[in-house]
């Protein structure tokens, strides 16, 4: 188990725009530089590298560009949006086993003006073919028959929806890098939206973002010696249930428990600390029901009782659990959900825009829906 | 592709697994057939080489009836990709078996057999029961559509 031995020791990001000048590969290769930059650390040190199967700045060019060291680990995660805390996870886990000693994550996008991939791809496996001819077409069309589904189920409503979407927007409007910064939100203009995917409607959709962003990890003990306050990786795991289908998770026993309860089992087990002890989480959200659904596997709250939950205000900041303090894949950027993973470190090296007072734990999420993981981390120190 | 009602599917066919022919063999001759374990009996679905439930025994296949009940649904409206967008908003369902509640399956709902997909009636419900139409969109395709059951659909309504 990790328990403290890897830091995260520096940050790095691009800007956030629908549209941004330059190759993903030259993007990658800034957010790398200031996240090393950001840590103090040299490129010739790097030895470990980590991104996800969908990056297509791949190692070899970015070691290659940046001068990196000779490269002992390297690894790609698989499915998207679930694989953000596996690469820092698996990464923590190679420095800890020894197999390298300074290493990288990232991921670069142009999600925002790079097309959409369910517009061009053949989807996702084989289970396409079952859904594709049919007019299912997007992620956001997958994901809603389950979130009707589950509004049946625990009686939920559009309210619910419309807490997460609140909450990630008024997160947003205080940090400066956000995308929706300028444009603050209000509980009717959520419920007058258009649809895209009923019961989905637009504000439910995380944005369409250009942007890249990285991480640097070392041993907790050479993070004490770097210029920045060491983020702590406390625990680390992965999620792939039985019987499970990516996205269209249509086809287990009970569709609704989704990967975020075998990633938490797999977590909590290896933590020493409880979900009541949390400060503040960062929920993967490329869809508000995601949210719902995460602080129900996770443990954050009762299955079934995650709408009274978000309704209450709990996940505003000042409320009982803050999430996506940065505004989230729905408000700040949708970069496969690594921007929460950055926004965990913020937030426990206490520089957030969104900072809640002495936060010392924090729970990044990877994509719900998909199989996933997860990320504990605690304030170095 | 193109149906005589001109559904045209193009690249939204992806291609069709080695494994899942004699679900289209059966579509093609207005038949539900999914696979079943040999070992344990139980009912399983997309189709694969091997059975979850007993992966050294070879799958078998079988006919069910084409009943089911509405288990959720969705209603897609744009940016959708052609011919989709043309007939939003409908409802995609996701629906599960009279014989096995926890075998699913997703299909468009329609009205009647031979109606193209549309948007649903406001009384569409979760539980509702439905049965299953196929469509031909070419003389190779036949696409599984649900609909609403008649009274007489108590059994063997896949006709």
């Amino acid at each position: 188990m990790l328990q403290d031995r890897v830091a995260i020791a520096g940050i790095g990001a691009t800007p956030f725009a629908k549209r941004l000048a330059g190759s993903e590969l030259r993007l990658a290769l800034d957010a790398i530089l200031a996240a090393l930059d950001d840590a103090g650390v040299a490129p010739g040190e790097v030895d470990g590298l980590a991104s996800y199967t969908m990056e297509s700045s791949d190692e070899v060019e970015v070691a290659k560009c940046l001068g990196l060291g000779d490269v002992t680990f390297f690894t790609q995660v698989g499915w998207g949006g679930g694989a953000g805390p596996a690469c820092v996870g698996q990464l923590a886990l190679a420095i800890a086993a020894g197999q390298c000693r300074v290493g990288v994550a990232w991921r670069s996008r142009k999600r925002g003006s790079g097309g959409r991939p369910w517009a061009v791809s053949a989807g996702t496996g084989v289970a396409a073919q079952w859904t594709r001819p049919h007019g299912l077409l997007r992620p956001a069309d997958e994901i809603a028959l389950l979130t009707r589904r589950w509004m049946h189920e625990t009686g939920a409503g559009r309210e619910a929806l419309a807490a997460v979407a609140l909450a990630c927007r008024n997160a947003a409007r205080r940090n400066p890098a956000a995308i929706m910064r300028e444009r603050p939100l209000t509980r009717d203009e959520y419920l007058a939206a258009r649809w895209i995917s009923e019961p989905l409607c637009l504000l439910d959709c995380c944005l369409e973002t250009d942007g890249a962003l990285a991480c640097v990890l070392v041993s907790r003990e050479r993070a004490r010696d770097l210029r920045r306050p060491p983020v702590l990786v406390h625990a680390f795991a992965q999620g792939l249930p039985r019987q499970s289908h990516a996205m269209v998770n249509y086809w287990g026993d009970d569709p609704l428990r989704g990967p975020s309860y075998t990633c938490a089992e797999a977590l909590w087990r290896q933590a020493a600390f409880e979900p009541a002890d949390l400060d503040v989480a960062q929920l993967y959200d490329a869809f508000t029901p995601l949210v719902l659904w995460s602080l129900e596997g996770y443990g954050l709250c009762e299955r079934g009782e995650a709408a009274a939950f978000a309704e209450s205000g709990a996940l505003e900041l000042g409320g009982r659990l803050p999430v996506n303090t940065s505004g989230g894949g729905l408000s700040e950027a949708y970069v496969h959900g690594f921007n929460l993973i950055l926004e965990g470190v913020r937030q426990l090296r206490g520089e957030s825009t969104g900072q809640v007072p002495d936060a010392e734990t924090c729970l990044v999420t990877g994509g719900e829906g998909v199989p996933t993981s997860a990320l504990l981390l605690r304030r170095g120190g | 592709m193109t149906a005589p009602g001109g559904f045209a599917l193009g690249a939204l066919l992806p291609p069709i697994a080695a494994e899942a022919a004699p679900f289209w063999d059966g579509a093609r001759r207005g038949a539900l057939w999914v696979q079943r374990c040999a070992e344990t009996g139980r009912l399983f679905f997309p189709p694969r080489p091997t059975s979850p439930y007993a992966p050294r025994a070879a799958p078998e296949w079988v006919r069910v009836s084409g009943l089911a009940t509405i288990w959720s649904w969705c209603v897609p409206h744009p940016p959708l990709l052609p011919p989709f967008d043309a007939l939003s908003p409908y409802a995609v369902l996701l629906v599960a078996l009279d014989e096995d509640p926890r075998v699913r399956m997703v299909g468009d709902w329609v009205a009647r057999p031979g109606a193209p997909p549309g948007p649903p009636p406001r009384d569409l419900a979760i539980g509702a029961p439905v049965r299953a139409v196929f469509e031909p969109v070419s003389p190779e395709l036949h696409l599984l559509r649900w609909t609403p059951r008649d009274p007489t659909d108590s059994e063997g309504g896949s006709r």
